[in-house]
């Protein structure tokens, strides 16, 4: 074999490989201006994800969202990292002025208990805000409990062990939670507190809605909390809660708005209202929203691209909210964000 | 060849005067370059540890200013909530993961040298060998993926048992005794123990290999069987390389992020019961980071990632330093 | 047979049956892993796994062709930062720094480079690249891999360039050949199949490590080729994939499973290959 051919052949092939790269990565630098990058609730995720592949399909514009958990939202948001955050724990308006954000609601929505006990299918095992709490404290360990007994006098519990399936990760849905289980047991609120990441006293940590529900999947025994679309999705046994009026309640979109219908978002600084354990018969115990975290001083370009694509599932998206059992918010509250753009940036859509 | 350049000096010679300057000083500027430029190479490679230290430590001076050290160290209150970190949970799930690993690979991977060194017959050696090195090339995300979704399920089989029987035994029975939820801190140390089992075995291999003929067959010749051989003889003569060999076992499982992650559970606190879930250092990392909502948490999260450096660098440089000594030792003798 | 011959004959055929059990343990647990990759992985594979990009949550549809992009993307930098600094330190090493304490010393550091967990040096991207930049990118996430990738390089290119005879360096330089000229157009050219298999290691040991990706290069769920910007890769997507409670999802976590062991395998293979020839005509 020629040497010297074999070793021009090699660099000739190594140069020109070399020049490729580099022109197809300019080339394609080129193309970054068609996408906004957000991040953070997983709660939020099917919603975002179903809104963004048909936004996609209508303005050619990419809206990739990472799910991954509330905490990391407002992390990435306060790092300036992506264009939007996304978190179901609605920051207090002090901590939005010291960092220069901004938030507005999107849609409301709930999440509700489930689990894996053999021969009991879903909605089955109704539960109340003080059991739960103490099942979640490690006071309750094992399913035949008989605080548990007391409110399924039908069932049939089995003799075992409870798994406790937590979050490992930052999270809104967690935040929900544990604020309706501050309400409902002092020692909770005493103990651990709500936010986005607490320090649970017991449990397993999954990664995401999506970790909780896979582990609960998995692991007989096992309770988990999750957001509704997940347990739509997932086919999950998801439980009754007793509510604040004392009736039991299934998840149901209706009952999210109804929890939604009993705050005053209009009147509500930075949008911070909290959700769970609202009053009314039908009202589910568990409900949320998420809200969309903005940079105050971040380009007037990402941020109107981003108003662009929440405006456009506020007027476009409600009905494939409802099919997820997303509340989508009312004409009064989008005129209200639209004026809360205007008076916090300057500019609106 | 050595050190002096015996190019420059053949080119000074040979080049025609009227020639020298241009040529041979654009002749020289490239080789001065490309000196320069291996120079700088070396410098990178070697400056990389020292800058990751650096780097990871400056991140963590926050924290380090909140918490000091030993506070650190010793508490085990991981609150994002009351921003209160301290990392002696993950301190010690990294610990025990590893020990379980070490103590399960360990006499595994003596075995299985001995076995390929001095038991196989000579058709089985090779396949054998290459069967464990193969298990070192599975990447990490495979033995997690593996662990959660294949093993799992099936060591939650065995779990009842476990707590059971072991977990009847007064004092160490705490130790078994968890709900069977096949994830957890005993879990997540048998995957590793599978992962660091061809490292600590390939090593022991190319050691005992070393160790001279006329040593292990005079042992033979008057009478030792191979079990003595290889207890009396050969571990004795590779100890230092074999101590190595479990030290960089020992600094993989400490590091290992992917497999323990999907396995272990993810609960930051502690508890007695190996069937109970628990957290590594680099399981919380993998887990938290990119949702560290304050600049504490981060630089709390930062400084967890410097304790588990500055534990791995005195392992894996103990590591280094003893399976070295062996070889120049070898060198040496024959 | 006396007491001590017996108990020694007893030793040492349990110490047999126990070592070839503990190899048996071994082998047993590499082909179940490598049995249900394989089956997971094949059942999982679809043409659109190379067609589509990742669908969202909640659909029954399959694609990786993001992924799949994005993970060459990644390992292309990597190849291209890591092997000029890897091999031109290997070179400073055989053919400058020689046994000289310096060069020891650098070789000691490198060893300890070579088992730097992962984590750690994804760590120190975040710290030089991504805090920086302000954002996650494929950039941050090939300075990761490639100083994962440098060690290995740097130890082969030093062995294999020190085993090139003294010979051909000599006959160069007698024709007048600079320095630079004998280890690029000589050594390097002699050492090349072994260089070569330097860099298939290296490049094994990066396929696959997910844990500095993490936070370098996070992850996008639309095809991108744009490196200052999170982009999707495989390592990454069986993360989150095999986390969730999705069948379609879990089935690509598989397939790509599979795809990347076989990746990797094929690769450790054709290194042996080349360091056969390397080491057969010495």
């Amino acid at each position: 074999m020629n040497r010297m051919s074999k070793g021009r052949t090699r660099r000739l092939l190594w140069g020109a490989g070399f020049t490729l790269t580099l022109v197809f990565v300019c080339a394609v630098t080129a193309f970054a201006a068609n996408s906004i990058t957000g991040a953070g609730s997983t709660w939020v995720y099917p919603l975002v994800a179903k809104w963004s592949s048909a936004y996609e399909a209508k303005t050619g514009i990419q809206v990739n969202y990472q799910s991954i958990g509330s905490g990391g939202g407002i992390a990435q948001i306060k790092a300036g990292t992506v264009a939007f955050g996304a978190s179901d724990m609605p920051l207090t308006p002090d901590a939005l002025k010291a960092a220069g954000l901004i938030q507005f609601p999107t849609a409301v929505a709930g999440e509700d208990l489930i689990y894996h006990l053999p021969g009991i299918g879903p909605e089955k095992l109704i539960l109340s805000g003080p059991v739960v709490a103490d099942i979640y404290l490690g006071k309750i360990k094992m399913w035949n409990d008989p605080a548990i007994r007391k409110l399924n006098p039908g069932l049939n519990l089995p003799n075992m062990y409870i798994t406790v399936v937590h979050r490992s990760d930052g999270s809104g849905t967690t935040f929900t939670f544990c604020d309706y289980l501050s309400k409902m047991s002092p020692e909770w609120k005493e103990k651990v507190g709500e936010s986005t990441s607490v320090a649970w006293p017991t449990g397993v940590g999954g990664k995401g809605n999506e970790g909780v529900a896979a582990f609960v999947q998995r692991i007989t025994g096992s309770i988990g909390y999750v957001e509704y679309a997940y347990i739509l999705e997932n086919h999950l046994s998801d439980a009754r809660l007793i509510n604040r009026d004392g009736k039991i309640v299934s998840p149901t979109l209706q009952g999210f708005q109804d929890a939604s219908a009993h705050v005053d978002w209009a009147t509500a600084q930075d949008f911070y209202v909290i959700l769970p354990d609202q009053p009314g018969s039908d009202t589910w115990p568990i409900s949320g929203c998420t809200w969309q975290i903005l940079r105050k001083n971040a380009s007037k370009e990402s941020n109107e691209e981003v108003m662009k694509f929440f405006l456009w599932g506020f007027q476009h998206g409600q009905d494939m909210a409802r099919s997820i059992s997303f509340g989508p918010l009312p004409p009064s509250t989008v005129q209200a964000i639209r004026a809360y753009w205007k008076s916090e940036l300057g500019y609106s859509l | 060849m050595n050190g002096s350049d015996p190019a420059a000096r053949i080119d000074i010679q040979s080049a025609p005067a009227e020639r020298k300057a241009a040529p041979r000083t654009r002749r020289l500027a490239g080789d001065f370059l490309f000196h320069k430029a291996a120079v700088f190479a070396a410098f990178l490679a070697a400056a990389a540890l020292f800058a990751t230290v650096a780097a990871i430590a400056y991140d963590s001076r926050q924290a380090i200013e909140t918490f000091g050290v030993w506070r650190f160290l010793k508490s085990s209150e991981w609150n994002p909530v009351t921003q209160t970190f301290g990392a002696l949970s993950f301190i010690v799930g990294t610990l025990v993961s590893s020990a379980i690993a070490m103590i399960l690979a360990v006499p595994l991977s003596f075995g299985t040298a001995v076995f390929i060194t001095e038991i196989a017959p000579f058709w089985i050696k090779k396949p054998i060998a290459g069967a464990i090195e193969l298990l070192a090339g599975i990447p990490s995300i495979v033995y997690g993926l593996w662990g959660l979704l294949v093993f799992a399920p099936v060591f939650a089989q065995i779990e009842p048992w476990v707590n059971q029987y072991l977990g009847a035994i007064p004092g160490i029975g705490l130790l078994f005794q968890g709900p069977p939820m096949g994830i957890g801190m005993l879990t997540a140390g048998i995957i590793l123990a599978i992962m660091i089992l061809p490292y600590i075995s390939s090593i022991m291999r190319d050691v005992f290999l070393i160790v001279p003929s006329s040593l292990r067959e005079s042992a033979y010749a008057m009478g030792c069987t191979t079990w003595e051989v290889a207890w009396h003889i050969t571990l004795p003569y590779t100890r230092s390389a074999v101590v190595g060999g479990m030290f960089l076992g020992l600094g993989r499982a400490l590091g290992e992020t992917m497999a323990v992650t999907f396995v272990i559970g993810n609960s930051n606190t502690l508890s007695a019961s190996l069937l109970m879930p628990s957290a590594t250092i680099p399981s919380v990392l993998a887990n938290e980071f990119t949702e560290a909502t304050t600049k504490l948490y981060v630089s709390s999260l930062i400084y967890l990632g410097l304790v588990l450096i500055a534990v791995t660098l005195v392992v894996r440089f103990l590591a280094v330093l003893l399976i070295r000594h062996l070889q120049r030792g070898e060198g040496a003798s024959t | 047979m006396t007491g001590v011959i017996l108990r020694r004959r007893v030793t040492d055929v349990a110490s047999k049956i126990l070592m070839g059990v503990a190899a048996v343990i071994g082998v047993f647990f590499l082909l179940w892993i490598l049995w249900t990759t394989l089956r997971f992985g094949i059942a999982g594979m679809h043409w659109d796994l190379f067609t589509k990009d990742t669908p969202p949550p909640g659909t029954d549809t399959f694609g990786l062709r993001n992924a799949f992009v994005g993970s060459l993307i990644l390992l292309g930098l990597s190849l291209l930062i890591g092997v000029p600094v890897g091999l031109m330190a290997g070179t400073w090493l055989a053919e400058y720094g020689f046994k000289s304490r310096t060069a020891n010393a650098v070789r000691f550091v490198n060893d300890i480079m070579l088992s730097a967990p992962s984590i750690e040096i994804g760590l120190f991207a975040y710290a030089i690249v991504v805090d920086p930049m302000g954002h996650f990118s494929a950039v941050a996430g090939s300075v990761a891999l490639a100083v994962l990738m440098v060690p290995i390089i740097v130890r082969t290119s030093d062995e294999m360039l020190s085993l090139v005879g003294g010979d051909m360096r000599e006959a160069a330089i007698a024709l007048g050949a600079p320095k630079s000229v004998v280890i690029t157009k000589v050594t390097w050219r002699a050492a090349r199949a072994g260089i070569l298999t330097g860099v298939l290691i290296g490049l094994a040991r990066i396929t696959g490590e997910t844990a500095p990706l993490l936070f370098t290069v996070l992850n996008n769920q639309y095809y991108s080729t744009d490196v200052f910007r999170p982009m999707a890769n495989i390592p990454v997507v069986i993360f989150q994939f095999a986390l969730s409670p999705y069948a379609n999802w879990q089935q690509m976590a598989w397939a790509a499973a599979f795809i990347t062991v076989v990746f990797v395998l094929v690769l450790s293979v054709v290194a042996r290959v080349f360091l056969g020839r390397v080491q057969a005509p010495k």
